[in-house]
Order: structure tokens, then sequence, then C-alpha cells
């Protein structure tokens, strides 16, 4: 199979279109979790959804995208409520409480689950596609819906981005020059939700999380400024759902949200090596440039003692 | 029969899991179980893929190897200044990324089912039973995840003492003399083993939420460590029991309900504990006040 013809192929152009925008949405919001260390938030929320998506089905009956995406919102927000309860309340920490909430929504899930195919005559193989992801039978009807949204999630964060960004740094003094941060809080909860509910169907709840993290972390290693690592961000993640895609729709057989991943993965490590400055290349350099001039350092001190 | 072997498999993992949980939710370190649980797939597939067999202990000793990689890439992502949930969200995405691309590459030779790996199935464990000369000798998930927790309850009991205090105080352990990175990943591994020997006989959401949620309701109701292992045994004991029962009820997931009854212990304690409760709080406070 050649390029130029995958390109040409509809069916490759919209599945492309939907993991770009995807990707593109997911690190830009995935950069402000990062900041505010609630990364594994994307993990926890996209495992929480399945307890809505479920009650979605038992309660409408049909196997209707629209439903299926309103039942994990309100799942993902009634998590995200729950969390933050827990963590105020009591002296458990927040990785315990994204663990708790994590995992018995998950296992309520799963219970409504197995009462679903026991009911309805096994009639359910929409859901666990709707929670393992099947980004390549993505239609346009998905794509838009994916594309609508991200659109809107990302100009949300266009629009918030001061507020974001004093959240992100100092929620104190937000609080102290009178915004609403709890608000605010669950404000910025709502977007990672949405996101992650569009995403799910496309990669699937693990790999899901990967999507608002792997970006944002490197980003971060290439810049000390919030916007510039946005952008970037969104930029990464856009590409990995590029690259991923591409490699799927070549090779046979390979599910496309895994490559997404490693897509995302591989830009991580390259990240990681030549990023200025925090590099580990850019690192080793300096270390023997250090070192060097500590030795010339030492030598003119010894020729002088000698002199 | 069958009942008595589903429950027992379900307090052993309950238990081995709990005790490990006990000092990842004192350490800050709860998502790492999350984290192994499933980053063990491709440590899976590749065991299956080298030997060929599916044998347990084979692939026991690939997952444990790659749990222990999981650790130490999570922990030099860190220290080169990535945070501590990043950094684990990192790793175990990438790794279980790699798993299912292994999986459907050599989909015609490995035997695995995704969902059977992530959810397993608990009700099914009694049948594939060990053999030794010809006789039935019990399932092989309860000798797997027996030796689990013997294996956990003989290291930590040798060790409690050095594992207590370079959980509480790491500083303290180092200047003690405690090798505090030795135990770290001691207790890494130990994770890894009891997760892999549990989850494929009843899934990986059932060992991720018996290591997280009775160590944390525990943590609610006890300020002792030793008091706060037995207690999450205890819980993880009684919710097995409770959770078969609603699911024999139900006729629904016996994971997925063990799970949703350390879920409601959990609330109960959050609200009703008699020290650190919400409810309990709330009202002392009243109680003060009213007195002012």
């Amino acid at each position: 199979m050649n390029w130029l013809s995958l390109f040409s192929d509809p069916n490759t152009q919209w599945i492309l279109m939907g993991s770009m925008l995807l990707g593109l949405c997911s690190g830009v919001i995935g950069s402000f979790a990062y900041l505010r260390k609630q990364s594994l938030m994307g993990d926890a929320l996209s495992h929480a959804a399945l307890p809505g998506v479920c009650l979605a089905y038992m309660v409408t009956g049909t196997k209707s995208i629209f439903f299926f995406l309103i039942g994990a919102i309100i799942a993902g927000i009634l998590a995200t409520v729950a969390i933050g309860y827990i963590t105020r309340n009591s002296r458990i920490k927040q990785d315990s409480a994204l663990g708790i909430i994590l995992t018995v929504f998950f296992g309520v899930g799963i219970v409504l689950l197995t009462q679903i195919q026991h009911s309805s005559s096994g009639n359910q193989s929409g859901l666990d596609k709707f929670l393992f992801g099947h980004a390549a039978s993505m239609i346009k009807l998905d794509v838009y819906t994916i594309a609508g949204i991200s659109a809107v999630l990302v100009a949300l964060c266009f629009l918030f981005f001061k507020e974001f960004k004093l959240l992100s740094f100092d929620p104190g003094f937000a609080k102290g020059i009178g915004l609403p941060t709890i608000l605010l809080d669950q404000f910025m909860m709502l977007l990672i939700v949405t996101a992650v509910v569009i995403g799910i169907q496309a990669v699937g709840v693990v790999l899901m999380a990967a999507l608002l993290i792997t970006p944002a972390v490197a980003a971060r290693y290439w810049t000390e400024k919030l916007h510039v690592m946005v952008i970037l961000s969104g930029l990464f993640g856009a590409f990995s759902g590029f690259a991923g895609t591409l490699v799927s729709s070549m090779v046979n057989n390979l599910p496309t949200g895994p490559l997404i991943v490693l897509s995302a993965t591989v830009l991580f490590i390259i990240s990681v090596l030549v990023a200025p400055n925090r590099g580990v290349l850019a690192k080793t350099r300096l270390r023997f440039s250090v070192k060097n001039e500590h030795k010339l350092f030492t030598n003119k001190q010894v020729k002088e003692k000698s002199l | 029969m069958n009942h008595f072997w589903i429950i027992l498999i379900g307090a052993l993992v309950g238990s081995s899991c709990s005790i490990l949980g006990c000092f990842l939710v004192l350490r800050k370190m709860s998502m790492i179980g999350d984290a192994i649980s499933h980053s063990v797939l491709p440590g899976i597939v590749i065991a299956f893929l080298i030997s060929g067999s599916r044998e347990s202990l084979v692939m026991m000793f690939g997952a444990a190897a790659i749990g222990l990689v999981t650790v130490f890439l999570i922990q030099m992502f860190q220290n080169s200044g990535v945070q501590a949930d990043a950094s684990i969200g990192v790793v175990f995405t990438a790794l279980f990324a790699v798993g299912v691309v292994l999986i459907s590459l050599y989909t015609r030779q490995v035997d695995l089912d995704l969902d059977c790996v992530l959810y397993g199935e608990i009700a099914y464990a009694p049948w594939d039973t060990l053999h030794i000369g010809g006789q039935s000798i019990g399932p092989k998930a309860v000798w797997g995840v027996g030796a689990s927790f013997l294996l956990n309850i003989l290291v930590i009991g040798l060790f409690y003492k050095q594992f207590k205090i370079s959980t509480f105080d790491p500083a303290l352990a180092a200047s003690l003399g405690i090798p505090v990175v030795f135990f770290h990943y001691l207790l890494m591994s130990l994770v890894s083993i009891s997760t892999v020997a549990s989850f494929e006989s009843v899934g990986a959401i059932l060992v991720v939420g018996m290591i997280i949620v009775p160590a944390a309701t525990a943590y609610l109701l006890t300020d002792k460590l030793s008091r706060m292992i037995i207690i999450s045994i205890v819980l993880s004991i009684v919710s097995s029991l409770l959770g078969y029962y609603v699911a024999y009820l139900l006729d629904a997931s016996i994971g997925g309900t063990m799970v949703a009854v350390t879920g409601v212990l959990f609330i109960v304690a959050l609200f009703f504990s008699p020290k650190h409760g919400v409810l309990i709080k709330k009202w002392s406070r009243k109680k003060v006040l009213q007195q002012n």
C-alpha cells in the first residue's frame, strides 16, 4: 500500500482527522492537569465512566453514543466530586482517593455490565467496544462529534488561560484575589472528563490516560513557559494521533489506540534525551564542561604555584 | 465446594494484596499497584512467546521482571524531574500499549484474551485444578495465591521493623543504616508477584481494588501500623465473603461485587470511623461549640 493512496482514502482521512484533533485537545488539557499534579485523574475518570455508560444503556435501552456520553460525563463528575470530598474531609491522600474511586466505580461498572449481559440476550457488544476503543471504525459522525467537542475544549482553555495558569501555579494567591477556586477546579475537572469521554471511544480506557499525560510531560522538557508548553503539548498530541493512525492503517492487524500511545511515548523519550537544558544529553554535556573547567582551573593553579 | 474455593481465593487475594496495600497507602504510592497490574501485560506475553507454554511459573517470572522494570523506570523519570504521578502514568500506559501491540501482532500464537487478562473471572478459577500424581489437590489459583500470601507474610514479618521505619521516616531509616532503596524494591517485587499471582485468576480490577481500598479503610480506623494491617486483612476477607453472596444473589461478576463491597465498607468508615469519621468530627465540633 503506498502513501498517497492512503491519504486519498476518505475513510482514513476521517480517522486521521479525528485522532489528531483528539490528541490536540487532550494534550492541551493534559498540560494543566500535569502542572496541578493530577495526571492520573484521566486514568481514574476513564475507568469511572463505565458505570455511567452501563446505566445510560439500562435506562434508555439504546446504544446511542449521545446517551453514552451523557452517562459517562455524569459518572465522571460524580467521581471528581467524590475524590475532592474524600481528600478534603479525611486523612486519605489524593493518590489513595483516586485509586479507591477508580476501582470501586469500575467494579460497579463490571457488575452492571454482567447484569446487562444476562438480562438483554447478550446484546451488549457496543458497550465493550465503547470502552476498549475502536478508532479504526470511526465514522463521519463520530469525527464530527470529536472535532466539535475538541474545538470547544481548546477554545475554553484559551479563554480561561489566565485563570487556569494562576490556579496551576498558585491556588492560594488565586483564592486571595477573589477567584472562585473551587468552581474553577470543578470546571477544569469537567474539561478533563469531557476529553476523556470523547477519547475513550477512540483509544480505550487505559490508553486515554496516556494521551492526557505523555504529551504534556514531553512538552515540559522543552520549555519553562506555560503557553509554549500548552501549544507544544497540543502539537505532540496531534502528531502522535497522526503517526499512530498512519502506522496502524499501513500495517495489518495493529490496533490504533496503542500505536497512538507508543508514538507519544517515542516523542517523550526523544524529549528526555535531547531537550535543551533538561534533557539527558544536555545535562551530561553540562557536567562534562563543568568538569573540564574545573580541570583547567586546577591546572592553572598548579602552574601558578610551581612558578 | 466451588462456593468455598471461590471465597477462599477471594480472601487469599484480598489478604495478600492488602498487607502490601497498607505500606503503599502510607508511602503515598497507591497507584503503583494499578500501574504494575497493567504493565505486567507485555511481560506475560513475552514470557509466553519465549517459553511457548502457559505454565503459571514462567509467566509469573516474566511478569515479576517487568513489574520491577516498571518500578525502576518510574523511579528513574521521577529522579530526572518528572512528577511522581505523571511518571507512573507515562510508564504504565506505554508498557500496556506494548503489550496490546504484541498480543495483536502474535494473535495467532498467543492464546491470551485481553478482556480475560483485565477482568479475569474468579468464577472459573475452581475448575482449573492442580494435579499431583493424578490426584486433584484443589484449584491452581488457591496454591498460587496462597504461596504469594505466605511469601508476603514471611518477608513482611521478617523485616517488619525495617519496612515500618523506612515507610514513615526514610531519612531516619537511612541514617540507621537500613538499605532504604533495597527495601523499596523488595516491597515492589512483592507487589508485582502478588499482582501477577492473583490477576491470572481474578482479574486486574479486583487486585488493584484489594490493594488500595481495604488498606485505606483501615487507615481511617486506626493509627497503629500493626492494627492497620490486621484490620485491612479482616476487611478484605469480609468483602470477599459478602461480595460473593451479593454476586450469588444478583448473578453478577464476582470480582466486581467484591470490589463494590470494599467500596461500601470504605464509605461506612469514611463517615462513621470513631476517630477520623466525617460525621464524628462534625458532631464533636458541634459539642465543643455548644460548651463554649
